[in-house]
């Protein structure tokens, strides 16, 4: 069964050990100077943003269609089983199309390296592999980041909804619909353009914008070949017509 | 060095080619030992830039005039255009050639370009771009190979293209319209980043329709350009009703736009006060004046004014590439990006290139000569028809 995190922001206090667990675990360097850093990049891969005296969380939402994957000519990003969307950089050409298509501006790029890879969190896919919760969900003191069966934690999020005292949520489980839904689930106390989250996006799953493009290639090229292929012996019928009626014409002359 | 030889002065326009080329070579210099990030403005929140909005985007539908042409002489046998048929069969193969070479400086690790041949996502359309890529610049290499085998009357070689000609331009026409487009549905990814005056479903079509457009002004402009530079008698009767054909095509695409703007309630987005609104209205501009312009006779009968037009008509499509890919998607991404001087020193080095190598080859190869080979077996065999 797919996994998923519930990351509760009525619950966070903005240690940000989630950030400094989730370096450790992918060998990058964390310190004060990179914790006041609130925004993905290449050397972080969660951020912790702050909004007044409320937090939100950055990472990657491990869509359920993801598009990063939908568009990455080489199939480096994948979509797996358990959840995590992971990247092979040993495929990776860098055209940097998962960056542009992204939804949620998530993958980031080594873009001073000479030889640069893309970089973004992938739910810990190698720890959820072995049965481990994610470093970030681990490292929670509050249990405001919280790993789980995705369904038990949609449940449970619809619970803390329905339990909440007025104010205490603002009444919607992101994520559970958002571009198809994502394996990244988010409860907010305020409305979650307020906390930097992107509410605008499609319930669609985004891969589909394109495929509509793409399943009309096998049509376009047989139709074009029908068609050109036609134009072609008419026009060239013509010619043949015109010389056999002029031979005619010499011949009885 | 050639102009030397030639015993004729460097004109402004060669020492111009030669500082952008030099300029070009530090900038590689740069890009390799710097990576992207020391040699472009990109950033994550902006991953794409000048390289791919022009050199790729334009580069390809500047091309467009290839398989146009090809078709018109070989599938619709309009004969009289073959005059033009080998300069915009060279422009295109060229075009084609720079817009790998211009991938080369953009991809993060160019020498695995061949990765999409070996490991697939047919759901990408980036998967597609690379096939397109790669099989029309194969298809336009054998297009263009016969000129080099009749420089060295290779009349066997010949022959082997000639029996595969037709089945050739067909694939060629197929693939460029696959490609063509796909280049469009690339954003089609993007609903809430690209601003809603240029996101539209039909973004593929648009791009289809707008790089015809392009295929025949660039024709038009490179047989002006060959005329003043090799002293070569201008084909104005054919430059003429390229031009009202010119003038069809952009009124179908400007009603295309019009209407689909119309359907998705953009047009009131003309009334917001913002940048994006003065640069559509300026690419607009740039399609719709051309287009009233070349209805009329004493334009379309006029070399200069016909070349105006073209010029007109490359603007537009230029800026609407880059209003696709650059201007139109900076709102969205939270950030502010113009191309370094780096960038735009590759992009001027690989067009002067591209200026360098189109009139080494027509110096060279029997682009603009009466194909004297081929013409000699056609007539052979329409002895007949010819008496006519």
């Amino acid at each position: 069964m797919p996994k998923a995190i519930l990351y509760d922001s009525t619950m966070c206090i903005g240690c940000r050990l989630c950030e400094k667990a989730c370096a450790e675990h992918h060998d990058l360097p964390y310190n004060d100077d990179v914790a006041k850093e609130e925004k993905l990049s290449a050397h972080k891969l969660t951020a912790v943003t702050t909004h007044g005296d409320k937090f939100m969380r950055r990472f990657c939402m491990n869509c359920i269609s993801p598009t990063c994957a939908s568009v990455c000519p080489v199939a480096a990003l994948k979509k797996s089983a358990l959840g995590p969307v992971t990247y092979d950089s040993s495929r990776c050409i860098g055209c940097r199309y998962c960056m542009l298509a992204c939804p949620y501006q998530v993958p980031t790029y080594q873009w001073h390296s000479r030889l640069p890879v893309v970089k973004k969190c992938d739910m810990c896919a190698d720890r959820v592999a072995k049965g481990m919760p994610t470093a970030c969900a681990e490292a929670c003191p509050t249990g405001a980041t919280k790993f789980g069966e995705r369904d038990e934690l949609i449940a449970e999020a619809r619970q803390r909804l329905a339990a909440a005292t007025p104010g205490q949520y603002y009444p919607k489980i992101y994520g559970l619909e958002e571009v198809g839904g994502t394996s990244m689930l988010l409860l907010a106390a305020v409305p979650f353009e307020d906390l930097g989250v992107k509410v605008s996006l499609p319930h669609e799953p985004m891969p589909m914008l394109t495929w509509r493009a793409l399943s009309e290639i096998p049509s376009i090229v047989s139709v074009f070949g029908v068609l050109l292929g036609g134009v072609w012996w008419i026009s060239h019928r013509k010619e043949e017509v015109a010389a056999a009626e002029r031979a005619e014409r010499e011949k009885k002359s | 060095m050639n102009s030397i030889r030639n015993g004729a002065k460097p004109g402004f326009w060669q020492i111009l080619a030669i500082v952008f080329m030099l300029a070009g070579a530090y900038a590689t210099y740069v890009r390799v030992t710097q990576g992207l990030g020391g040699a472009t403005n990109l950033s994550d929140q902006f991953p794409w830039g000048l390289w791919i909005g022009f050199d790729i985007l334009c580069g390809v539908g500047l091309a467009a005039g290839g398989f146009t042409l090809a078709a018109t002489v070989h599938i619709f046998n309009i004969e009289r255009y073959k005059p033009i048929l080998r300069p915009a069969i060279l422009t295109a193969f060229l075009g084609y050639l720079l817009v790998v070479l211009a991938l080369m400086f953009d991809l993060g690790l160019p020498y695995r370009i061949w990765h999409p041949l070996v490991m697939w996502n047919p759901h990408s359309v980036m998967f597609e771009v690379g096939w397109c890529v790669t099989l029309y610049t194969t298809v336009l290499a054998l297009e263009f190979v016969p000129v080099v085998f009749e420089q060295f009357r290779w009349t066997r070689a010949l022959k082997v293209m000639r029996a595969i000609l037709i089945p050739l331009v067909i694939l060629g026409v197929i693939l460029s319209t696959l490609h063509q487009s796909s280049l469009g549905s690339l954003y089609l990814i993007v609903p809430e980043k690209l601003y809603p005056l240029w996101y539209t479903p039909l973004l593929p079509v648009m791009f289809f329709v707008s790089a015809l457009c392009a295929g025949l002004a660039m024709t038009i402009f490179e047989s002006w350009q060959s005329s003043k530079a090799f002293g070569k008698h201008l084909e104005m009767p054919l430059l003429s009703s390229m031009g009202r054909v010119l003038a069809v095509f952009l009124a179908v695409y400007m009603m295309l736009r019009f209407i689909d703007l119309w359907n998705r309630d953009a047009l009131r987005l003309l009334l917001v006060r913002r940048t994006e609104t003065y640069l559509f209205l300026l690419e607009i501009a740039f399609f719709l004046v051309p287009m009233f312009l070349l209805w009329r006779k004493q334009v379309y009968s006029n070399p200069h004014a016909l070349y105006g037009c073209a010029v007109l008509v490359l603007f537009g499509f230029v800026s609407n590439r880059l209003n696709v890919s650059v201007t139109g998607m900076e709102a969205a991404s939270g950030t502010y990006y113009f191309p370094k001087w780096t960038e735009v020193a590759v992009t001027l080095a690989i067009v002067s290139l591209g200026f360098s190598i189109f009139r080494f080859a027509c110096k060279n190869l029997p682009i603009f000569a009466p194909q004297p080979t081929v013409e000699r077996h056609r007539s052979t065999a329409a002895l007949p028809a010819e008496g006519d």
